[in-house]
């Protein structure tokens, strides 16, 4: 058992720094209050992002993942400036979230992070790239996300959630399998992109209505 | 082979009269860099030596109902501590006293301390001793596991929980990176925040009777006990640090076969001790004080962020 | 080995002995002095003996014996291998001090006659020894059943306090319903043999199902004896019931009965374990521990608080009963030859450092007239031998080094750093979890226990009645010391206890399965450069920094004190009563772990005139389990009772019906 890793190429090296960031990441959302940070938080997961996919295009030598990297880096850019600029918007910079129990989250989220790995293990025996473990993470980042979205009750930090699921998938494709078409993933980022923007439109309708994003305020909505 | 012999007991006395009489100077420092970075003017460098000869100096004060289990806590905290440094790599790996005590017997000592002290706190039977006591140990079912966890995941990498054997290993392997170390890193890094009362959970600096820990339990203390206490928690950050050192910075700490490497690792423990104090001091000075029940949160994530590193250790194999 | 076998013959003599002595306490049922000064000195002279031949025994080879007792054809088999014999030194040993501390603990007009409880107690003491010798189904549930029987009456020996008689009601309960379970389990182990000696279920060959249902069977079985989750509720309720050195020697002993038990079926009579076997007793004895631990951390009367601890503790044994198991059916002799010494190793330091504090209560609770914790306090000033013996097992069975609760933990998270080496996904990502929880675990009883002795011997007095409090006799404090010396012993030699455990680990294992030691001190149980623990050094390396600072601080300076009254930051108003009481210790626990709790709280409003707090901690088991199935059972029995007519023409009419049915199937 000791030190197998030193004989691992320096690029799967960073690619697993990159991974174990983007978990690390993928709990701080979780159990980060403050809408600001939140934003913060998932832009620094962009960053490792696209970083990570740098690092695959250089020592892959696949020049489209350059592009990959560019278009991704939207993600740290455009997307987190979009949100700041809604969260002052709609003054919410000092808007916390009541989380319940943040600790039990957490563990929830361990538990979810060991069953994604059960479930790459027979996928990532496929997989023929030497980052291939990398890819239960991956899922564990997309479930941890989805896990962050249910536990949150302001609509912001679920479009958070959903757009940091959406990081997940990304970095399942390159680390597990150098990159996916550059189509599908033009057509899932452009996805992205118009479902933030709807969302925005929402967030503004929903507050002429009820005042406040606290999505608690839907259930009322309910015929009964 | 009684050079070698000869030389592990030289490293280990050396090691353990420089934590000795480092770890007032050391907390010092930490108190000047934290002085300065609030833009108040420092105490000087040397101040708590000579709140621990001023204390020694006095007569003690004892509390009429005071059991001997009182009195003899400053001494067995001391002892624990001091210990504790002799098992600590940090000048050098060649430990003869290491064989006796690995790292889980190094938490299990700390453990020691901890329930003495609380049980010292609960003796007097004041209001204030025993909420001390009570949080001290809230603070410590958190933070013990994380720290237990941070050396497992050191230890799966090294394959061996000796704290010598581990910094060896991982000071002599080929440069890579562990990202389940990176994990292990910062939940250590709260870990030691937590247990040496410093500034997310407990403020060193005040009596402030809603928030302390560490000083309610020590209010009844006086002279030569609580200098020893004093001198105790010096030693306890200092051991904190040696610990950081050895499992994430374990560069430049002499070896068995090389008694002259301890020449240079004294300076390079100044060095780590220089930087790692300025360090502690900015994350302090950035931080602010959690409320008490905010507390086993920020613990609760140390202890979660060990476990995944030691998830990570085991999936990514790094 | 045929013929008489001495060893096993003298193991057996000591057995029957107990009965005997037992016996005799019928002869002056009413004599304290004759219980005090005769019976249970020798009940505890019997117990040394039998430890004795247990050390030997541990060493020959196995020895059997058929005894023509018992039904025609159905001979009693009795068998005397490592398991056993390392069970019977931890009886006798444990039991010596026990009964020593009974000798002078036990009065006039405590419930029943003084007589009748040594009966009790060496029948008690005798059926649990044969549980460990028998070696075929019978002579074991004979055994089992009169342990079990013998318990409950002591365990309301004060049978006049109702809360006593629904205690003891409730162990009766779940004692059978495991002894059942037992049962059934032999029936499938015998595998269509018919035959059910222990040799014959070795023999017998069970298809994968079949052996999981036994296993299933034996956990569910020996789970119920030991107070797995969620089959724990006796135990809260039968220790405080029972007179203290009983709750002592239940705590201690008799939950290891279980444990050999559940060893015994396991490793010994079922060959293959499944490895998913070993993962479902890890879970269930991990939750077992942190529930238990979390438990004793908010209870208010001191032996239900060690109840509950015994609740986590036997759930860091099964923790390692399932590691074990899991290595076991990995093929990785070594490794399970680690876990299952430190799974034995736990099972007697529990024995002795739950004793030791089991019995400080029963002084404590003679000494005061107060299980509470919220009316006890400063004890330490009154009672110096009991609060600082009890010190001892405080401080071991809050795994702290260099006392023996901290080997057994050491030896488990070392095998727990193994895990990696398993062979199977799910299973070897059990390490972080389960070694996280253990640690946990250990860290939360470090605060339940600076709970329990803060409260009970530190501080200042909390009732004024407490001040004349008296420390307990001579020959307690020979029990308690015995007991303490053991949790001392056993922390700073653990190779000499690792030499006998090899035995043990070498017959259920096989050779592979040695844990490695170098010379007498150095505990290396893999290999030096891994891990090496030697507690001596450790103890005389701190001892001496500890004495070093001692004479420089006073010879160097000055040892004068001045005693004056407590500062507490100056507040010139204290009571004991704003001492925190055991409710405030276990705050913080209840906050942190609220929802392990069924809690009801009544808050004063800021206008009461007379405010009152008060907070009721329940378990949910007994809610979400005991309860519905109670009405289950007493909804079918009302339907039952419709049977009941009262005429005799009807139930005439029943056996009509009965006798046509029966004979319709037949023919």
């Amino acid at each position: 058992m000791p030190d197998a890793t030193a004989s691992v190429p320096l690029s799967a090296q960073l690619i697993h720094l990159a991974a174990a960031v983007m978990l690390l990441l993928s709990f701080a959302m979780l159990a980060q209050r403050r809408l600001v940070s939140l934003v913060n938080l998932f832009a620094a997961q962009g960053a490792t992002l696209v970083g990570s996919t740098l690092v695959v295009a250089y020592s892959t030598g696949q020049h489209e993942l350059y592009l990959s990297a560019a278009v991704t880096s939207i993600k740290v850019v455009l997307l987190p400036y979009v949100l700041h600029r809604l969260i002052r918007r709609l003054s919410l910079q000092w808007d916390t979230e009541t989380l319940v129990n943040i600790p039990t989250t957490m563990l929830i989220g361990l538990g979810v992070v060991i069953f994604a790995f059960g479930l790459a293990q027979p996928l990532s025996e496929l997989a023929s790239t030497v980052t291939r473990s990398t890819l239960g993470i991956a899922m564990a980042v997309v479930l941890l996300s989805f896990l962050m979205m249910i536990t949150r009750r302001k609509a912001i930090s679920q479009v958070i959630g959903f757009l940091a699921m959406e990081n997940g998938l990304f970095f399942a494709a390159t680390s597990a399998t150098y990159g996916m078409p550059m189509v599908v993933e033009l057509g899932i980022l452009l996805d992205v992109l118009v479902g933030a923007f709807i969302f925005g439109i929402f967030f503004f309708h929903i507050r002429e209505q009820f005042e406040s994003l606290e999505l608690s305020h839907l259930e009322s909505l309910k015929e009964d | 082979m009684p050079p070698m012999i000869m030389n592990g007991l030289f490293t280990q006395l050396l090691g353990a009269i420089v934590a000795v009489s480092l770890a007032p100077l050391f907390l010092g420092w930490v108190n000047q860099c934290r002085a300065w970075l609030s833009n108040r003017s420092a105490p000087p460098l040397l101040q708590p030596y000579l709140v621990i000869r001023k204390l020694l100096h006095k007569d003690a004060v004892l509390a009429e109902n005071a059991s001997p289990l009182f009195r003899v806590v400053p001494y067995i905290l001391f002892g624990a501590m001091v210990t504790a440094a002799a098992i600590i790599p940090s000048l050098g790996t060649a430990l003869p006293f290491a064989v006796c005590a690995d790292a889980i017997a190094l938490v299990g000592l700390f453990a020691t301390a901890r329930v003495f002290i609380a049980l010292a706190a609960m003796d007097i039977g004041t209001a204030f001793g025993s909420m001390g006591a009570r949080r001290e140990m809230m603070v410590g079912f958190l933070a013990e596991p994380a720290l237990l966890m941070v050396v497992f995941t050191a230890s799966l990498i090294c394959g061996s929980t000796a704290l010598p054997t581990i910094a060896d290993t991982l000071a002599g392997r080929t440069l890579a990176i562990y990202p389940s170390l990176a994990f292990a890193g910062v939940a250590f890094l709260m870990v030691l925040l937590a247990e040496n009362a410093r500034i997310p959970i407990d403020n060193p600096a005040t009596h402030l009777e809603l928030t302390m820990i560490h000083e309610a339990m020590v209010l009844e203390y006086s002279a030569r006990h609580l200098a020893l206490i004093e001198w105790a928690s010096a030693l306890k950050l200092f051991n904190y640090a040696c610990i950081g050192f050895a499992l994430f910075l374990p560069w430049g700490l002499a070896h068995e076969d090389n008694p002259l490497a301890l020449l240079w690792a004294l300076p390079l423990l100044g060095l780590k001790l220089i930087a790692a104090g300025a360090g502690l001091a900015l994350i302090e000075t950035v931080s602010a004080k959690l409320r008490i029940f905010r507390a086993p949160e920020f613990l609760a994530m140390a202890f979660m962020l060990a476990v995944l590193g030691l998830l990570v250790r085991l999936l990514l194999g790094s | 080995m045929s013929g008489h076998p001495p060893l096993l013959t003298g193991a057996l003599a000591l057995a029957c002995g107990w009965i005997g002595i037992g016996l005799l306490g019928l002869l002056r049922p009413h004599s304290v002095r004759y219980a005090g000064r005769v019976l249970f000195p020798l009940g505890a002279l019997a117990g040394l003996a039998l430890a004795a031949i247990a050390i030997v025994a541990i060493w020959q080879p196995v020895q059997s014996l058929v005894l023509p007792l018992g039904l025609p054809d159905l001979p009693i088999h009795l068998r005397l291998d490592p398991l056993s014999a390392f069970f019977l030194l931890l009886l006798g040993t444990v039991s010596a001090g026990v009964s020593l501390f009974s000798a002078g603990y036990f009065r006039e007009g405590e419930g029943a006659a003084p007589g009748l409880l040594g009966l009790q107690y060496h029948v008690f003491l005798g059926s649990m020894a044969l549980v460990l010798l028998a070696d075929d189904a019978y002579g074991f549930m004979v055994a089992w059943e009169t342990m079990a029987l013998s318990s409950y009456f002591l365990v309301t020996t004060q049978h006049r306090i109702p809360e006593i008689r629904r205690a003891g009601f409730l162990y009766l309960l779940l004692a059978h319903l495991g002894a059942i379970s037992i049962l059934l389990c032999y029936g499938v182990l015998q595998g269509g043999s018919w035959q059910f000696t222990f040799d014959a279920m070795r023999h017998a060959q069970l298809a994968p199902a079949w052996a999981s249902a036994a296993f299933g069977l034996a956990v569910l079985g020996f789970g119920a004896k030991a107070g797995l989750v969620p089959l724990h509720v006796w135990l809260p309720e039968a220790h405080p019931a029972a007179p203290s050195p009983v709750s002592a020697l239940m705590s201690g002993v008799m939950l290891k009965t279980a444990i050999y038990g559940l060893l015994r079926v396991s490793l010994d009579l079922l060959h293959q374990p499944q490895w998913w076997w070993g993962a479902a007793v890890l879970a269930l004895g991990l939750f077992s521990a942190l529930f238990g631990v979390v438990f004793a951390a908010v209870q208010t009367d001191m032996k239900r608080l060690l109840a509950y601890s015994s609740i986590e503790n036997i759930g860091i044994v099964c923790a390692g009963i399932g590691l074990t198991l899991l290595f076991h059916a990995f093929h990785m002799p070594a490794l399970a030859g680690l876990s299952l010494a430190a799974t034995l190793y736990h099972c007697l330091n529990h024995a002795f450092f739950k004793s030791l504090l089991f019995l400080a209560t029963g002084s404590v609770l003679h000494a005061t007239h107060e299980r509470s914790l919220g009316k006890l306090g400063g004890l330490i000033r009154r009672m110096p031998w009991v609060a600082w013996l009890a010190l001892i097992g405080t401080l071991a069975i809050a795994g702290l080094p260099p006392l023996n609760g901290f080997v057994s933990e050491w030896l488990l998270l070392q095998s727990f750093l193994f895990t990696p080496e398993i062979p199977q996904p799910f299973a070897n990502m059990l390490v972080p979890l389960g070694a996280a929880a253990l640690a946990h675990t250990a860290a939360v009883a470090g605060y339940v226990m600076v709970n329990f002795y803060g409260v009970i011997f530190l501080g200042q007095l909390r009732e004024p009645q407490l001040a004349q409090a008296q420390d307990c006799g001579w020959l307690e404090r020979i029990g308690l010391s015995w007991l303490a010396a053991g949790c001392v012993a056993l922390g700073l030699v653990p190779v000499l206890v690792l030499r006998l455990l090899n035995q043990v680990n070498a017959h259920l294992l096989g050779d592979a399965a040695l844990v490695h030691a170098d010379g007498i001190w150095v505990l290396a149980p893999v290999s030096p450069q891994r891990a090496s623990y030697v507690p001596v050094v450790f103890l005389l390396g701190a001892a001496l920094v500890v004495v070093l600072a001692v004479w420089i601080t006073k010879g160097v300076y000055h040892g004068r004190v001045r005693l004056s009254a407590p500062w507490d930051c100056g507040y010139p108003l204290q009571t004991p009563r704003m001492q925190d009481s055991a409710e405030g210790f276990g705050y913080p626990v209840r906050h942190i772990f609220e929802p392990f709790f069924r809690m009801k709280r009544e808050l004063p409003s800021p206008f009461d005139a007379a405010p009152r707090y008060r907070v009721v901690v329940e378990d949910w088991t007994w809610y979400g389990l005991y309860l519905p199935v109670a009405g289950a059972v007493l909804k079918l029995a009302a339907l039952v009772g419709l049977l009941q007519r009262g005429r005799i023409a009807v139930y005439l009419l029943y056996s009509f019906l009965t006798l046509v049915v029966l004979l319709v199937i037949v023919l």
